[in-house]
C-alpha cells in the first residue's frame, strides 16, 4: 500500500473540548495516512474519539472545540487553513457523509437543488448544468425514478435513498477523499448492504479514497484495506486489514474481534410447561389523515400470529424496523390492546381489566432498548428498582425493600452502594443492568427484551448476553427477545421467528433457519448481517491456512 | 389551494359567531347604558332615543337584529359619536392605525432579524449579551413607560420631534409612535430568531453544507435563516393583527387619530355598537392573519401541508 | 462493576448521587444574572413588605404643602420656605406677625392681635404640614402680642411627593406589594386549571384530549383583552376580579404546555415501564409525570407573573386598576406620565421599580430554563 503516495496524512492530532468543569481531551496525539484510492476504516466504540477525528479535519468540531497537530492534504494543513481556503477543498476535494441520514439535508430545499449547490459553487457550473449533472448523478446511485426525484423534498424519501443523495452529493466534484462516518448504522441491515455495496461499486469506478469511520468490524473487513483502531482517544492498533483479523496485537483489539456474541442455546424439550400463548394476535393502528380524519386507515402492525413460550425457552422475534415484533412484545404483555388470545398459564388476558391483571403483571416483564428513556430521570436507582414492590408486595417495610435493592443490584453485578445514585450518572450498559434488576425483582417467570443491547456497544453487549444467560440459567426464566441483531439472536434464542410487515415469515429452531432458510428474505437478511461473520469465517480460514503453510 | 383558504374561512365564521354573541350579552348585561348620563336626560328624549336605536326591544330581537345588520356589512350607528357611524370611524381610524402598525412591523422585522442573526452567529460574544439584554430590555419595558420618555426627550427636552400629535400624518410626527411601537416587536424577533438560529446552527443539515465548503454567506442566509424565520412566522400572525388595529397606549400618548383608543373610550361610555365594531374588526384581523401565517409557514416549510 | 461477596448487612453503604434538580440548582448558581437578579426581587419584595412597616410617612398621608416636592436626600421644609409658611398659618388665624425668628428645629413668632391672643391659635400652625408641638410661649401682660414657639417638622421625602402630596416612596412600596400580589395569584389561577387540565387531556389522549384541545383553541381565537376591560368596566374596579380575568386567560398556555409534555412522557419508555410493573394511573401520574412536568412549569411560572404584571399596569394606565387610596406601578406610571413635565420622578421611580421587577423575573426564568434543560451538555 505504501507504494503510491499520500493524499492525507495526520499527524498528532489532539482533539479537546472546553466544558464548564473542565477539558475534556476527546483526541490524544492520532497518526494515520490515507494513500490515494486506498479505504481506510477507523474502528472503535462510542466515545473513542473516531468521529471528532475526522470532524476536525473538515473543520466541523463545535465552537467549544480546539484541534492541534497537523494534517496535510497535498502539502496544505487543514488545520491552519484560513475559513476561505479551506471552503476551497472541502465540499470539493475531500467529501463527506454522515451517520444522520435523516437530518442531514436540508428538510426546506428540494433535493435537486442540494446536490447542485456545491457543484455550483466549487465547479462553477450553471445552475441549468448542476442540475442536469444532479440527475446523473441520482441514476449512478441507483435512485429510481431519478427524473421525478430530483424534486422531492427529504422528507418524501426513504432513510437509505437519503444516504444515497448524500453519496451523490460527496461525488459531484470527483473527489479525492471521501469520508464516510458510520453511513449505514441508522439503517437496516438489508439497506446497508445495499449502500456499502453502492460506496464500493462506485469507488472502483471513480477511484477516490474513502476513510470509513465504523464501530463494525464486519464492514471493516469486508469493506477496508487497511485499519486503525481507536480507543479514548487514540490508535492502540493499526494495520492492514488481512493483518489484523488474522493476528490482533493489542489486547483491545482482541476484545473488540471476540466481542460477537458467541455460543448458542439448547431448545426445550417439548414436555416443558407452556407459559405464554398467543393465538391470532392482531394489532392495528388508526391513521389519520387528513382534515377531520377523512383519509384515516388502518396499519396492521401485528397480523394474525401465534406463538408458545414454553418454560426456560428463549423465541428470538427479529425483523427490521416497522416489522411489528416490538409491536407484538407489547401486546403480549397487554401494554397495548390487541385482538387474538394471549394465554399465560391457562388464563386468558384478553379482556382482563388491570385489577385483576395486577397479580399477573409481576410475571411478565418488559426491557427497553433505549437505557436512556427507560429509567425515570428524577427517582434514584433504588427507588426505581423498587417500584413494582410498592405494587405487588405493599406489606414490605422500607428496611426489607432497601435489602432486595441490593440483592437485585447484585444478581446483575452493579455495585450495591450505587442505589442512591440518579440513572444520569451510569452509562448505557450499567443502566442496561439497573432496567434488569428493576425487572427482576419481582422474580417473574417470563421477561419480555425488546432490543435491549441494540443501544449498547458491541464488548458492552456481550456482557449484557452474558447476564441473561446467567440470569436465564439461575431462575428458569422464558424470554422473548426482541432484535434485529441477528448475531445476538443466534447466540441467545433456540426458537426464532422471522417478521415482516406484521406477519411471521418463517420460524422455527434457530439452528436450522440459521443454518438452512427457506424463504428469500430470510435468506436476504442473514446475508447481510452476517457479513462480518463470514468476514471473520473467512480470515480464520485464512489465518489456519497459513499457519498450515508455515508449518508444512 | 385555493380550496384551503375556503375552509379556513369556513371555520373562521363560528368563532366569530362566538366572540361576536358573547361580546354582546357580555356587555348588554352591564349595569348603565349608553344615554346615562350625569346629567339624566328628559322622559321624552330618553324614550325617543331609545326607540331610535331600537333600545325599547327585547334583547334577543336586538341580537338578531344587529346579525342580520352586520351581513350586509353594516355596523350600525355610534352612540357616543352621534353624527358618525361606527362604519365612518372606522373608515377613517383604521388607515391611520394600519400605517403605522404596519411601518412598526416591518422595522422590527428588518432590525429584530439582523440583530438575532448578529447575536446567534457571535453566541456568548459581547455583541450577543448586548442584544440579548437590549432585547429583554424591550420585551420588559411596557409602551407605555416607553412612549412617554421618547416624547419626553426627542419631543420636549431635544425639540427634534414634535412631542405628539398626528399633524395630518406628517412624517416627525410618525416617527416616534412608530419607534414605540417597533421597540418591543424587535426585541421579541431578535429573540426568537437568535433562539432558532442557535439551533439551526447545530443542526446536522447545516454541519452538511458547511462540511460541503459552502460560503458562510450562503450557510447563513440560504440554510440556517429560513429555519430561523419559521418560529417567527408563527409569532407574526397574532402580533401583526394586534398591531394593524391600533395601540391604545401610543394613539393616547401620542395624539393619534386611529383606532385603538376606540376600544376602552366606547366601553366607559357604553357606546355598544362601537364596542362591537372593535370586536368585530378585530377578531376578522386576527383570523385573516393567522391564515396568511399558516399559508406563509406551509410556502416555508414543505413538510407542513394544507390538509 | 464490582460484585461485593460480602454478607449484606442492612446498613449497607451507599453513595449518594445528585439528582436533576440539584444538578440544576449548581447551575442556576452559577448563573450570575439570575443569581443578582433572585437577590434584587428578594430585596424588593421584602422592602415592600418591610418598607411600609418602618418608613414613617403612611402610603395614603397627604402633605397637603408638600405637593409634587421633587426627591432629595435634604429634609423638608427648606430653610426659606419656614417663615412665608409661619407667616401664612397666622395670617390664617388673623393674627399680625411682627417677626419670625427659626433657631436649628425651632421657629418662634411674634404675634399681635387687636384682641387677646387666643390660645388655640395654635392649631393654625399645627395644621401645616411644617409645624408640630406649636404652643404660645410667652403673652404679655395686656394679653394682645404673644410669642409662639413651634417644632420644625423634617420630613424626608426621598422620592418626592405625588399630586397630591403623598410620598412617593410609601407609594412604591405599596404598588410593588400590589402588582407582585396580583403576579403571584393571577399565576397561581392560571397554574391551577393549566396543569389540571392539561395533564389530564394529556393523560387521558384520545377524543377527550381532542375535545379539550379544541376548546381551548377557540379560547385561544377570543380577544380575551377586551373580555378582561368590558368586565373589569362593567363590574367595577375590583382587585379579586381582576386577577381571576388575568389568571384565567393566562391559563391556555400553560396547559398547552403541561398537555404536550404529559404527551410525551407518556410515550417514553419508563412510563411504560412503570405500566408494566402493574403501576396504577395515580401512581404513574405522581412518580413519574408530575416530577417531569413541574421543571417548564417552573420556567413558564416565573416568566408567566412578568407577564401578569405587565398586563395589569396596562390595565391600570388605562385607568382600569387599582383603586384609589391603593395603587400599583402600572398607576403610579400612569400619574407619572400625566406629569411628566416638571415632575419627572413621578415617572422615573415607579418605571425603575417596575422594570427591575420585570427584569428580575425575566433572567430568573430564563436561568430557570437554563438550568433545567443544558442543551450545551
Amino acid at each position: 500500500m505504501s507504494t503510491t503516495e499520500n493524499v492525507l496524512s495526520v499527524r498528532d492530532l489532539k482533539v479537546s473540548f472546553k466544558l464548564a468543569d473542565g477539558q475534556v481531551d476527546a483526541v490524544r496525539g492520532v497518526n494515520f495516512d490515507v494513500a490515494s484510492g486506498e479505504t481506510v476504516a477507523i474502528v472503535g466504540e462510542s466515545g473513542s474519539g473516531k468521529s471528532q477525528t475526522v470532524m476536525s479535519l473538515m473543520g466541523l468540531l463545535a465552537s467549544n472545540g480546539r484541534a492541534s497537530g497537523e494534517a496535510l492534504y497535498r502539502g496544505e494543513d487543514l488545520l491552519r487553513l484560513s475559513p476561505r481556503k479551506l471552503n476551497r477543498i472541502r465540499g470539493d476535494k475531500i467529501t463527506m457523509i454522515f451517520q444522520e441520514p435523516m437530518s442531514s439535508l436540508d428538510p426546506l430545499y428540494r433535493i435537486g437543488r442540494q446536490i447542485a449547490e456545491p457543484m455550483i459553487h466549487h465547479g462553477g457550473l450553471s445552475p441549468k448544468a448542476a442540475r442536469a449533472k444532479a440527475l446523473e448523478l441520482l441514476k449512478l446511485v441507483r435512485i429510481p425514478n431519478a427524473e421525478r426525484r430530483l424534486d422531492a423534498y427529504p422528507h418524501e424519501m426513504s432513510g437509505g435513498q437519503r444516504q444515497r443523495v448524500m453519496i451523490a452529493m460527496a461525488l459531484a466534484n470527483d473527489p479525492d477523499i471521501l469520508i464516510a462516518d458510520e453511513p449505514t448504522t441508522a439503517l437496516d441491515v438489508t439497506i446497508q448492504a445495499e449502500i456499502l455495496r453502492l460506496l464500493k461499486d462506485l469507488q472502483n469506478r471513480l477511484g477516490m479514497a474513502i476513510v470509513f469511520i465504523t464501530h463494525d468490524l464486519g464492514i471493516v473487513r469486508r469493506f477496508a484495506d487497511r485499519v486503525y483502531v481507536m480507543r479514548a482517544g487514540e490508535v492502540v492498533e493499526q494495520g492492514a486489514v488481512s493483518e489484523i483479523f488474522v493476528r490482533p496485537q493489542h489486547p483491545y483489539t482482541k476484545m473488540l474481534l471476540a466481542a460477537e456474541p458467541e455460543g448458542h442455546k439448547e431448545p426445550v424439550p417439548d414436555t416443558a410447561p407452556v407459559l405464554l400463548q398467543g393465538r391470532g394476535v392482531s394489532v392495528s393502528f388508526k391513521i389519520k389523515e387528513g382534515f377531520f380524519g377523512k383519509n384515516s386507515f388502518e396499519l396492521k402492525a401485528v397480523d394474525n400470529l401465534s406463538l408458545t413460550l414454553r418454560q426456560g425457552q428463549t423465541i428470538g422475534i427479529v425483523g427490521e424496523s416497522g416489522s411489528g415484533k416490538s409491536t407484538l412484545g407489547r401486546a403480549l404483555l397487554r401494554l397495548i390492546s390487541s385482538r387474538g388470545e394471549i394465554i399465560f398459564e391457562g388464563q386468558d388476558l384478553t379482556g382482563a381489566d388491570l385489577r385483576r391483571d395486577r397479580p399477573l403483571r409481576r410475571q411478565l416483564q418488559i426491557v427497553f432498548q433505549d437505557p436512556y428513556g427507560s429509567l425515570s430521570p428524577r427517582l434514584t436507582v433504588g427507588q426505581i428498582i423498587t417500584e413494582g414492590l410498592l405494587v405487588h408486595e405493599p406489606e414490605l417495610s422500607r428496611k426489607e425493600r432497601d435489602r432486595r435493592a441490593v440483592e437485585a443490584l447484585k444478581e446483575v453485578q452493579l455495585d450495591p452502594a450505587m442505589r442512591n445514585r440518579y440513572p444520569h450518572e451510569f452509562s448505557g450498559g450499567q443502566r442496561q443492568r439497573i432496567a434488569i434488576a428493576r425487572a427482576m425483582i419481582l422474580k417473574p417467570k417470563v421477561l419480555v427484551l425488546d432490543e435491549p443491547t441494540s443501544a449498547l456497544d458491541r464488548s458492552v453487549q456481550k456482557e449484557i448476553v452474558d447476564l441473561l444467560r446467567k440470569l436465564q440459567r439461575e431462575h428458569n426464566l422464558s424470554y422473548l427477545f426482541i432484535s434485529h441483531d441477528l448475531s445476538v439472536v443466534r447466540a441467545l434464542a433456540d426458537t426464532v421467528i422471522v417478521m415482516k410487515e406484521g406477519k411471521v415469515v418463517e420460524e422455527g429452531l434457530t439452528e436450522d433457519v440459521f443454518a438452512r432458510p427457506q424463504k428469500d428474505y430470510t435468506k436476504e437478511l442473514m446475508a447481510a448481517a452476517f457479513m462480518s461473520q463470514e468476514a471473520r469465517r473467512e480470515a480464520e480460514r485464512e489465518a489456519a491456512s497459513a499457519k498450515e503453510a508455515e508449518a508444512s | 389551494m385555493l380550496s384551503y383558504v375556503l375552509r379556513r374561512l369556513a371555520t373562521a365564521i363560528p368563532t366569530l359567531f362566538v366572540i361576536i354573541t358573547i361580546s354582546f350579552f357580555l356587555m348588554r348585561v352591564a349595569p348603565g347604558g349608553p344615554f346615562n348620563l350625569e346629567r339624566p336626560l328628559e322622559a321624552k328624549v330618553m324614550e325617543n332615543l331609545n326607540r331610535i336605536y331600537h333600545l325599547n326591544e327585547p334583547l334577543w330581537r336586538q341580537y338578531l337584529l344587529y346579525l342580520s345588520n352586520l351581513l350586509h356589512g353594516d355596523l350600525g350607528p355610534s352612540f357616543v359619536y352621534r353624527d358618525f357611524s361606527v362604519g365612518d370611524l372606522f373608515a377613517a381610524g383604521l388607515p391611520v392605525s394600519i400605517q403605522l402598525g404596519a411601518s412598526a412591523l416591518t422595522l422590527a422585522l428588518i432590525i429584530g432579524t439582523v440583530l438575532g442573526s448578529i447575536a446567534a452567529l457571535k453566541q456568548n460574544s459581547t455583541i450577543d449579551y448586548l442584544v440579548v439584554g437590549v432585547a429583554t430590555f424591550g420585551i420588559t419595558i411596557p409602551p407605555f413607560v416607553i412612549a412617554p420618555v421618547l416624547s419626553l426627550i426627542f419631543g420636549v427636552s431635544l425639540g427634534w420631534l414634535p412631542a405628539g400629535g398626528w399633524g395630518n400624518g406628517a412624517l416627525p410626527n410618525k416617527i416616534l409612535p412608530i419607534v414605540t411601537l417597533a421597540l418591543p416587536q424587535i426585541a421579541i424577533v431578535a429573540r426568537l430568531i437568535r433562539g432558532a438560529m442557535i439551533e439551526a446552527l447545530r443542526s446536522d443539515h447545516v454541519r452538511t453544507v458547511r462540511a460541503y465548503g459552502l460560503p458562510t454567506r450562503v450557510v447563513v442566509m440560504v440554510h440556517a435563516l429560513r429555519a430561523a424565520i419559521l418560529p417567527v412566522v408563527s409569532y407574526l400572525g397574532p402580533a401583526a393583527a394586534a398591531l394593524l388595529t391600533g395601540s391604545i397606549v401610543v394613539e393616547t400618548i401620542f395624539g393619534i387619530p386611529g383606532v385603538g383608543r376606540y376600544f376602552v373610550q366606547a366601553a366607559l361610555n357604553r357606546d355598544y355598537t362601537l364596542v362591537m365594531g372593535t370586536v368585530v374588526v378585530v377578531s376578522i384581523f386576527v383570523v385573516v392573519f393567522n391564515m396568511i401565517v399558516d399559508l406563509v409557514y406551509a410556502w416555508l416549510d414543505p413538510r407542513v401541508r394544507y390538509d | 462493576m464490582s460484585i461485593t461477596e460480602e454478607p449484606i448487612t442492612l446498613d449497607e453503604p451507599t453513595i449518594s448521587g445528585r439528582s436533576l434538580w440539584q444538578d440544576a440548582l449548581v447551575r442556576l448558581r452559577r448563573n450570575k444574572a439570575a443569581m443578582t437578579s433572585l437577590f434584587i426581587l428578594v430585596v424588593m419584595a421584602v422592602a415592600s413588605l418591610v418598607g411600609p412597616l418602618v418608613w414613617p410617612h403612611p402610603y395614603d398621608r397627604v402633605y397637603s404643602e408638600y405637593v409634587r416636592v421633587p426627591a432629595s436626600l435634604e429634609a423638608y421644609p427648606h430653610e426659606e420656605r419656614i417663615v412665608p409658611e409661619m407667616e401664612r398659618s397666622l395670617s390664617r388665624a388673623r393674627v399680625d406677625v411682627a417677626s419670625v425668628e427659626v433657631e436649628g428645629d425651632k421657629v418662634r413668632a411674634e404675634i399681635t392681635d387687636d384682641d387677646e391672643v387666643d390660645p388655640r391659635i395654635t392649631r393654625y400652625v399645627d395644621r401645616s404640614d411644617l409645624f408640630s408641638n406649636a404652643k404660645i410661649a410667652e403673652t404679655s401682660a395686656d394679653g394682645r402680642s404673644a410669642v409662639l414657639e413651634a417644632d420644625v417638622a423634617r420630613l424626608y421625602f426621598i422620592a418626592g411627593t405625588d399630586g397630591n402630596g403623598r410620598d412617593l416612596l410609601a407609594r412604591i412600596f405599596m404598588a410593588i406589594r400590589i402588582s407582585l400580589a396580583i403576579g403571584l395569584l393571577a399565576t397561581v389561577v392560571a397554574l391551577m386549571i393549566g396543569v389540571a387540565y392539561g395533564a389530564t387531556a394529556g393523560y387521558l389522549g384520545g377524543r377527550v384530549d381532542n375535545v379539550m384541545m379544541r376548546l381551548v383553541d377557540v379560547l385561544y381565537s377570543l380577544p380575551f383583552i377586551f373580555f378582561v376591560i368590558l368586565l373589569v368596566v362593567f363590574f367595577g374596579r375590583n382587585f379579586v376580579l381582576m386577577f381571576i380575568a388575568v389568571g384565567a386567560i393566562e391559563w391556555l398556555d400553560m396547559a398547552r404546555i403541561v398537555r404536550g409534555q404529559t404527551l410525551s412522557l407518556k410515550r417514553r419508555e419508563f412510563v411504560e415501564a412503570a405500566e408494566a410493573l402493574g403501576v396504577s394511573n395515580a401512581g404513574i401520574v405522581r412518580r413519574h409525570i408530575i416530577p417531569n412536568v413541574l421543571g417548564p412549569v417552573a420556567v413558564y411560572m416565573t416568566l408567566l407573573v412578568p407577564k401578569v404584571i405587565l398586563l395589569e399596569s396596562f390595565l391600570s394606565f388605562l385607568g382600569l386598576g387599582v383603586q384609589e387610596p391603593l395603587t400599583s406601578l402600572g398607576v403610579l406610571i400612569s400619574e407619572g406620565a400625566k406629569n411628566m413635565q416638571g415632575a419627572s420622578w413621578l415617572l422615573l421611580y415607579p418605571s425603575i421599580a417596575l422594570a427591575l421587577i420585570l427584569f428580575s423575573l425575566n433572567f430568573i426564568g430564563d436561568g430557570l430554563r437554563d438550568a433545567l434543560d443544558p442543551k450545551d451538555r
